[in-house]
């Protein structure tokens, strides 16, 4: 802890930076400054995670009897809205939309991204996506799934699909925004000397992650597009009581919502990468095949989608090829994996709260990963497919790893982004809380689903009772776990410790500006003369 | 608190029933993939807990920077990769089997309704929510469903399969133990999905014998004659005589000449094509438009029963060749007719009203 320096007295009185600049609330929702977009966004999102996360406090607790608490109505309508508000309002934005909003315009040595008010635009088109669908909770809910599967969604539900569906749609073309600003900046915007191979790895995930999204979400906007067709003028296309096919929509929805998983866990893969080798004071291991690795999962998360219909009248030889791509897949996330234990060895490690997330993501996303392997594989897929094994699996992936990624960089970059440190002792007892809570939460869901307790039932047999208390008390200390950063946050904005630009010793353009930054980032565009993570010379090469 | 959880952990399962042959083999790999990935957690635990440990940051102790390693990077990429590809072939050769049912496999016809499970037996038996199995004899299941998609499952067998509205799919299995086992839907379908549940009977073969002797209002192809002259298929398709549509006796499972030039095998799915929209395909030598199209008019249940009779007029491949053949007797058909009555209050199970 010896490199941190809370405080330092050095520090002159109110500089000018990009927070108190300008003030108002015009200053705000008339920005172009990537970074209050940023923060526009993070509040946004911040907001839905905590709706969405309250309908799974509800439905939990109706899963504590094995007769159901509340009506099958609502609790269809909370896993429901559950899954379309994280999915589509917080996993898909979280990351991209807010760090890497922030960090990539500074990270490339940029002052702003590519087209600032279409990253504003990106954000007014979320929040009009957002109100669409909490108008849709508001009015009673959705009970599809976050699935929307047809021809359920198409015909047969009474529920407010088209609000629910139009608000995803509207949010999509946020998402597609996002993607291709960040891919032009990566392109186009670069400082001298920041050539491809000493980005940093957060960069490249986040350039990754833009392809997916702007080839794989039009795909998205068309199949609800389509389905709304079906709903409302009874044009056949998915219902095969007027000439449809209900497996096209399966292709159509999979082919945008497998690459989403992607989407939703690369730009996390990211923030583990800069975590990892700040808290070891070491270049990445193996960095090229780091960076490689994640436009690998880019291109093959597009070749995936049809391990969703194993089990679904799709051709026996189409299932085939499907599996052995799924497996192709998971050999980039391993590399990852493999790479950043590596980046530990010989270094100087310390456990600070972003270091503690770091951990936290390399535990749950193997075991998310590596359970991934039990669906890929035709053969167990029978056995565990719609069942609690794939909610324990998926949850791993994106709670385990994605939202711990979330809070390990939100911690990391806390400093760069409010100029000031948040409370150490407290962070680390809720990263802690967050830990035992998500495995209690969800490991007992493995079991439940080998014991063959399928997904979406709000009753269930008598003897899946215990697994589902455990689950259910986990998500309650999880819960708590989300809810103390929260509060030490907003806490620490006011009465947390200055920092310095550099609080963690970090090497990265972004940590050689003031911090928080001034509105346009760098006095004078920087020359780039080293690569990433340079926190020392080489020395050693292992074969 | 504690006192009053301790009797739902006193029966908690932690292994799932093992009921058919299968579950054994889908186990075995289930288990293989398990030990592979606890063995591999394991060493990446170890690996960050030994790295963070001793090379936690110290005092006048500094990283030493390395490049990284091509060799390490193609060792943890390629062999992670031949492990997959074992898991891959094992799984593909399960999930073959699973989808290919032998030929001498006892026929259940199964319809997915929101939010109920449709069982119909050769012989003419009905059930809701309850199928009744011999131990020791290959099911196969045709699952068919008159609404949205559900999935037909069977946890102690391993067996699942998404019931998929609009087409058939077809599941079988070998149940090897005699008790009652859950069966659930696993594909989200609404409302009342978590009651689309019912339970697997297994007896043993005399057992079930005994279950299945008689058929309430004759057998699966008796019922299906009915409808074929109630619904006036009759007239056209007759028996002998070439008519204005094709002779169905001596049709199922052979090829048939289409009017595009192309040939198809009449199994089950094309009949359920033909008789739900006839136009769709259209026998070499007739015209089209000129049966009536029954989508919406019959229900899967009838349009299974009518492929039971087409059936029945191909000789090679009887009505009821399991086994039991139908020994209608006034008293077994009540008996049925009762059962039917008492798994659903709210139907006649006997006969199908039109």
């Amino acid at each position: 802890m010896a490199t941190i320096a809370h405080g330092t007295p050095e520090i002159a009185a109110e500089t000018v930076n990009y927070l108190n600049v300008e003030h108002g609330w015009k200053s705000w929702l008339f920005t172009t400054d990537h970074k209050r977009i940023a923060v526009l966004y993070l509040i946004s999102i911040t907001l839905m995670f905590f709706v969405g996360g309250l309908m799974a406090v509800l439905f939990r607790i109706n899963l504590l009897e094995p007769e159901g608490i509340f009506s099958p109505e609502t609790y269809n309508r909370l896993f429901s809205m559950h899954g379309i508000i994280m999915v589509f309002f917080f996993l898909v934005p979280s990351i991209p939309a807010t760090l890497a909003n922030f960090l990539i315009p500074i990270m490339v040595g940029a002052k702003d991204l590519a087209f600032p008010r279409v990253n504003l635009l990106s954000w007014y088109i979320y929040v009009i996506g957002a109100l669409l669908t909490m108008y849709a909770v508001i009015r009673g809910g959705v009970d599809t799934g976050w699935t929307f599967y047809a021809p359920y969604s198409s015909t047969y539900s009474n529920s407010y699909v088209l609000a629910a569906a139009f608000g995803v749609f509207t949010a999509g073309f946020s998402s597609i925004l996002t993607g291709l600003n960040f891919i032009v900046t990566v392109h186009k915007m670069r400082a001298p000397g920041m050539s491809w191979g000493r980005l940093p790895l957060f960069v490249w995930s986040n350039y990754a992650t833009g392809l997916i999204q702007v080839l794989g979400t039009p795909v998205l906007a068309i199949v609800l597009l389509l389905l709304a067709f079906e709903r409302i003028a009874h044009v056949g296309i998915f219902d095969p009581n007027i000439g449809g096919d209900p497996i096209l929509f399966q292709h159509l929805f999979w082919f945008y919502s497998h690459p989403a998983v992607y989407i939703m866990i690369l730009p996390g893969m990211g923030v583990i990468s800069e975590i990892i080798s700040c808290f070891s004071r070491k270049r990445v291991f193996g960095y090229s095949f780091v960076a490689f690795s994640s436009m690998a999962i880019a291109v093959l998360s597009f070749v995936v989608w049809g391990h969703h219909m194993f089990l679904t009248g799709q051709s026996m030889y189409t299932s085939l090829a499907f599996s052995f791509l799924s497996m192709m897949v998971a050999v980039p996330s391993a590399i990852k994996v493999f790479n950043w234990t590596a980046t530990m060895y010989k270094g100087s490690v310390s456990f600070d709260t972003p270091m503690l997330y770091a951990f936290g993501f390399i535990g749950l996303f193997t075991i998310g990963g590596l359970t991934g392997l039990h669906l890929a594989t035709l053969g167990t897929d029978i056995a565990l497919h719609g069942t609690y094994f794939i909610v324990a699996h998926f949850h791993y992936v994106m709670v385990g790893g994605m939202v711990m990624a979330f809070m390990g960089g939100l911690h990391f970059w806390w400093p760069k982004i409010t100029g000031r440190m948040y409370p150490e002792a407290w962070s680390k007892f809720a990263a802690l809380i967050v830990f035992v809570g998500f495995n209690l939460t969800f490991f007992p869901q493995f079991i439940l689903g080998y014991l063959g307790m399928p997904r979406r039932y709000h009753a269930y047999p008598p003897e899946f009772q215990a697994l589902n208390v455990l689950s259910s008390a986990g998500a309650s200390i999880l819960g708590v776990g989300y809810l103390i950063p929260m509060v030490y946050m907003i806490w620490s904005l006011k009465n947390g410790p200055k920092v310095g630009p550099n609080p963690w010793g970090a090497a990265g353009l972004e940590w050689k500006i003031p911090s928080p930054p001034t509105t346009f980032n760098f006095d004078e565009t920087p020359i780039v003369t080293e690569e990433a993570y340079n926190y020392g010379p080489l020395e050693e090469v292992i074969g | 608190m504690l006192a009053s959880l301790t009797p739902l952990f006193a029966d908690l399962p932690l292994l799932p029933e093992r009921a058919a042959t299968q579950a054994g083999d889908i186990d075995a790999l289930f288990w293989f993939i398990t030990a592979i990935c606890f063995v591999m957690t394991v060493l990446i635990f170890l690996g960050v807990v030994a790295f963070a440990y001793k090379y936690r940051r110290r005092e006048n102790a500094h990283a030493v920077q390395i490049e990284g390693s091509t060799k390490l990077e193609l060792t943890w990429s390629i062999l992670p990769f031949l492990v997959m590809l074992v898991m891959f072939a094992w799984g593909a050769d399960l999930y073959f089997r699973a989808q290919s049912p032998p030929k001498d496999a006892m026929e259940v016809f199964v319809t997915g309704k929101q939010w109920m499970w449709k069982i119909q037996y050769p012989d003419g038996l009905r059930e809701i929510n309850e199928l009744h199995v011999p131990a020791g004899q290959p099911v196969k299941l045709t699952l068919a469903s008159e609404d949205v998609i559900h999935s037909f499952s069977i946890p102690a067998f391993r067996v699942r399969h998404d019931v998929v509205p609009g087409h058939y799919d077809t599941i079988w299995f070998t149940a090897d133990k005699p008790g009652r086992y859950h069966l659930f839907c696993t594909e989200y379908c609404g409302n009342q999905h978590s009651k689309m549940i019912g339970w697997v009977d297994v007896m043993e073969p005399r057992e079930y014998a005994k279950w299945a002797s008689g058929g309430a209002g004759g057998s699966l192809a008796e019922q299906g004659q009915q409808l074929f002259q109630q619904n006036g298929c009759s007239t056209c398709h007759q028996m002998e005589q070439q008519g204005r549509c094709p002779i169905l006796k001596g049709i199922y499972n052979k090829p048939v000449q289409l009017s595009d030039g192309r040939t198809v095998i009449a199994d089950d799915a094309y009949l359920r094509e033909s008789i739900l929209d006839a136009n769709a395909k259209i026998v070499n030598g007739f015209e089209p438009n000129i049966m009536p199209n029954f989508k919406g008019q019959l229900s899967e249940e009838n349009v299974i029963q009518l492929i039971a009779y087409i059936k029945s007029l191909s000789p090679a491949v009887p009505a009821s060749q399991q086994g039991q053949p139908p020994t209608v007797t006034p008293s077994a058909a009540s008996r049925a007719a009762s059962r039917a009555n008492t798994a659903n209050p709210g139907q006649t199970g006997s006969q199908v009203k039109q």
